[in-house]
């Protein structure tokens, strides 16, 4: 089957979240969790879950980062941890 | 960033690209009886639209395309229009929201397929009416204390 | 603390991977949510929306059949919550202060 498709799928998608969870810059982590967003859509796609993986596509790659990035411009850039 | 007269690329591109943006999203929303899409992804990509232009033109200039005033009625007028159809189907004899009892010509297969429609129609102007009105509120709020 | 982390992290995932290994495969037929009654009786409810989604509704789409018509109070509370989470957000962003224009 497309399994190799899969496997390297889940390897960016693992990737995309450590970068998400590591780095200080904040834009740089709503952009990576953007991309997690949109693996993760591709992933339901090919699991067979279309709808779902279209509102994945949709919300989290879309709208979720725009309100992410205001809020991140309304307060403050850096991670503090 | 927000106040939009920086490039004129941006903002050229930006009000190019979001009416088909648009045309796709209505298309999402009334084709979904047959193809994967919905009411909930039509009207996100709705509001996707609305905002790429608030984002490229500014806010005080996107007001002419949708005023700040309009989401929150938007996505109320959405759920009204849900839970009327559930009470329009009650009126019609049968359980709520049994949209083989709506007043409509055809069978009852054709009657709650125009039910699922009614349904989409609503779930889409509610999605679209509350992101964009989240939108504003994030940008135009009072700072943090 | 690191090495902490790091441990409960690994644990945690090997305790996922042992936990998916059970799962049924995907797409199978024979699956046991598949076989089972529904809690309101009707048996095998999955393959009764498979089989009756579209002559039920006039639409080929069973999902869209599915969460607009058969699951409708389920969609009907999940708009609810979205303009509940809206209004929420005009209260809280928006309280208490007068217009004013910001650069």
């Amino acid at each position: 089957m497309h399994w190799e498709l899969e496997i390297t799928l889940f390897f960016f998608l693992i990737v995309t979240a450590l970068v998400a969870l590591e780095s200080r810059n904040l834009l740089t982590a709503v952009v990576s969790l953007s991309v997690f967003s949109f693996l993760s859509a591709l992933l339901y796609a090919a699991m067979g879950a279309v709808d779902v993986g279209f509102t994945e596509a949709v919300v989290g790659g879309g709208v979720s980062g725009v309100l992410f990035v205001v809020t991140i411009f309304k307060t403050s850039r850096k991670s503090k941890d | 960033m927000m106040r939009g007269d920086d490039d004129a690329i941006i903002s050229l591109v930006a009000r190019t690209v979001s009416p088909f943006i648009m045309i796709f999203a209505l298309y999402v929303i009334f084709h979904g009886h047959y193809s994967p899409g919905g009411g909930f992804q039509g009207g996100t990509m709705l509001a996707a639209a609305l905002i790429l232009v608030r984002l490229a033109a500014g806010n005080d200039l996107a007001q002419l395309q949708f005023p700040r005033s309009w989401g929150t009625p938007l996505g109320s007028a959405g759920v009204l229009i849900y839970w009327g159809t559930g009470f329009v189907a009650m009126m019609g004899g049968g359980r709520f929201l049994d949209y083989a009892f709506l007043p409509l010509a055809g069978a009852a297969p054709q009657r709650r397929s125009l039910g699922i429609l009614f349904i989409e129609i609503g779930v889409g102007l509610a999605v679209c009416g509350i992101l964009t009105a989240i939108y504003d509120d994030l940008l135009e709020g009072r700072p943090h204390d | 603390m690191k090495a902490l982390r790091t441990a409960v992290l690994v644990l945690f995932g090997a305790v996922l991977v042992i936990g998916g290994m059970s799962l049924p495969n995907r797409g199978d037929p024979d699956a046991r949510p598949y076989r089972d009654p529904s809690p309101a009786g009707t048996p095998n409810a999955p393959s009764y929306y498979v089989r009756h989604a579209e002559r039920d509704a006039d639409t080929p789409n069973m999902v869209t059949v599915i969460l607009a018509d058969y699951r409708g109070f389920d969609t009907m509370g999940e708009e609810t919550v979205i303009l509940t989470a809206g209004l929420v957000c005009f209260l809280i962003l928006r309280r208490g202060r007068p217009k004013e224009k910001r650069s």
